[in-house]
């Protein structure tokens, strides 16, 4: 270390990198072979932050969520997360992290949801004022009034992963690290737990790490994502700065009075025509594509359509392949 | 200890809500129970004494032993470990802030408390009304019998959490789970008094841990145990043994975490 960092990063990874053993073949002829599952990932994590962690299925994102919680010791690389070193000193960084993966609970199954949260108040050590404090506010925020008394296996999905982020969250932990927390849910519980932890973060300075396929999630919550692909970081950077490594043209959607052949204008090109609607991929300036295309036919409608941050990942992951891996990446919090 | 408290209430209170289940299993311990001891009658009905043992004391151990079915487990389940290791769930046992295996124990004496008062004394009482049991009027060897029982749990625990812990190596604990479904009745003592084994198994039998679970505490009650220094000794052996096998259980705890996979996305 030459200088000294103003803040503290929460997460702090440097060259981390997991290989696993994968044993194949018949029993008598077994082969070993190495799987390099999470390679040369470095990025830091500063108080406060919101991270999206993305990536594809099978990227390593899990691994690395696993390593950063320290249930999975890295094979490469280091990794600092509050100040400790997660796979040695698991047990007590368990107790400044919350965690929550959308696939799990930490609930118990058989009992009352009250008992689990009432639990972690031992778990934790925290202060039975603080704890009856903020799980009233948990309670009163995320809405857990009427099922409180319910056991856990009767709770519908939605309802359980609200007692799971309370469950992480009665503590006060630093970082809250999340590994794909809407799954499954409906829009409206989404919306909630969305609006949920950017008030967490607002108010409380909760720094967030979260991996999610959800990209409602990354755009509503997410101010820098990380994107990973093969094991291997593809970008680190704010959101706008994704779309712009990766451009992705915008869309203009055409409703003509009536079906018509492609519209041919300079500067778009027409990729899908459905009965009088048109879609069409800009390259140039929207206002003179626009003005071309009502100049030329009779137009009934006229939507124009942001890249969906889905579409950027997409474009990000092919091209990464095909610039045969060279990663493009920028470190705005590297000390 | 606080923590420990806690998690042994949840534990109790968790498998208190199995009512059917407690049910059907006193009913299941107290028929056994009943043929079994029918049919070492018959064996006795034969040879009044086999290896100091009479028939009243045979009895006494089966129904015993039936009492122990819940509170020591010695089939091998229940612990959930095993099941959770196989599908990750796992993961948010080691994010817990708690020493893994202080958890399950703590878990699992809070399973083993509610099984003495819903399953231990419903099928001793059952054994008492139906046969005669050769039980002691010492209120010494009840005291030894108490700490016999307490000891044969920690044995069966540990004995439980290495056959779960061997999912982290083996990724699919069924097997284990066989061979401990076999091992733990007839190592025990619970289907047959060890005395019953010819010598050198029975020899062999008392070496290894399945013993502490029901014949050293049966032997202890009635006040026939063969160790030296008597109930003390057989107190003895199940302390090294739970010892041993907690023991051996943190170490590839450790290990385990340190550098085996936990499974799925």
């Amino acid at each position: 270390m030459t200088s000294v960092p103003l803040t503290t990063p929460v997460i702090d990874a440097r060259g981390l990198g997991r290989d696993f053993t994968r044993v194949s073949g018949p029993l008598l002829r077994r082969r070993r072979e190495r799987v390099n599952a999470v390679h040369d990932v470095t990025f830091s994590v500063a108080p406060g932050e919101i991270i999206g962690y993305l990536g594809p299925n099978g990227a390593g994102k899990s691994t690395t969520m696993k390593m950063l919680t320290g249930i999975l010791s890295p094979s490469h690389g280091r990794v600092r997360v509050c100040g400790l070193e997660p796979s040695r000193q698991r047990t007590l960084l368990a107790g400044r992290i919350g965690v929550v993966f959308g696939q799990r609970t930490t609930l118990w199954w058989d009992l009352p949801l009250r008992d689990s949260l009432a639990l972690t108040r031992h778990l934790y050590r925290v202060p039975a004022a603080d704890h009856a404090a903020r799980l009233a506010e948990l309670t009163e925020l995320l809405e857990l009034g009427p099922f409180l008394a319910t056991p856990v296996r009767q709770l519908s999905l939605g309802q359980r992963m609200r007692g799971d982020l309370t469950a992480a969250l009665l503590h006060a932990p630093e970082l809250l690290v999340l590994d794909e927390p809407t799954i499954g849910l409906d829009v409206v519980s989404k919306s909630a737990i969305r609006e949920f932890l950017l008030r967490l973060n607002t108010e409380q300075g909760t720094t967030i790490l979260l991996t999610t396929h959800d990209l409602g999630d990354v755009e509503r919550l997410c101010r820098r994502v990380v994107v990973i692909d093969h094991g291997s970081l593809a970008f680190d950077g704010d959101l706008a700065r994704l779309r712009a490594t990766a451009p992705t043209p915008r869309t203009l959607v055409v409703d003509l009075a009536g079906p018509a052949d492609p519209i041919e204008v300079a500067g778009a090109r027409t990729v899908r025509v459905e009965g009088p609607r048109q879609w069409l991929e800009l390259s140039a300036n929207p206002a003179e594509v626009i003005a071309a295309v009502a100049g030329a036919h009779s137009v009934a409608d006229l939507t124009l359509r942001e890249p969906d941050i889905e579409d950027v990942v997409a474009r990000l992951y092919s091209s990464g392949r095909a610039a045969a891996g060279a990663p493009r990446r920028e470190d705005p919090v590297s000390g | 200890m606080r923590v420990l408290l806690a998690v042994f209430a949840c534990g109790l209170r968790r498998y208190s809500t199995y009512r059917v289940a407690t049910l059907s299993s006193i009913v299941v311990n107290g028929v056994f129970g009943a043929v079994n001891a029918m049919v070492l009658l018959a064996v006795f009905d034969a040879r009044p004494r086999i290896n100091g043992y009479t028939a009243e004391d045979a009895v006494t151990q089966v129904f015993l032993a039936q009492s122990l079915i819940g509170i020591t487990a010695i089939f091998g389940p229940p612990l959930d470990l095993g099941g959770r290791i196989r599908d990750g769930q796992v993961a948010m046992d080691l994010l817990r802030p708690v020493g893994f295996v202080r958890w399950w124990l703590a878990q699992d004496l809070g399973r083993a408390a509610f099984a003495l008062l819903s399953r231990t004394a419903p099928t001793f009482a059952v054994g008492l009304a139906l046969f005669d049991l050769a039980l002691p009027a010492d209120p010494l060897r009840w005291a030894a019998l108490a700490a016999a029982v307490a000891l044969a749990v920690l044995v069966g625990f540990g004995l439980r959490y290495l056959y779960a812990l061997a999912g982290f190596w083996l990724m699919d604990t069924r097997g284990v789970n066989a061979v401990a479904w076999l091992a733990g009745p007839f190592c025990s003592g619970m289907v047959l008094p060890l005395v019953l084994f010819p010598d050198p198994v029975a020899a062999v039998l008392r070496t290894l841990p399945w013993a502490a679970l029901v014949q050293v505490p049966a032997e202890i009650l009635l006040g026939r145990t063969v160790l030296p220094g008597g109930a003390a000794g057989g107190l003895a052996y199940q302390a090294v043994w739970a010892a041993l096998l907690l023991a051996l259980g943190a170490a590839l705890t450790a290990r385990a975490t340190r550098r085996v996979v936990v499974q799925g996305g």
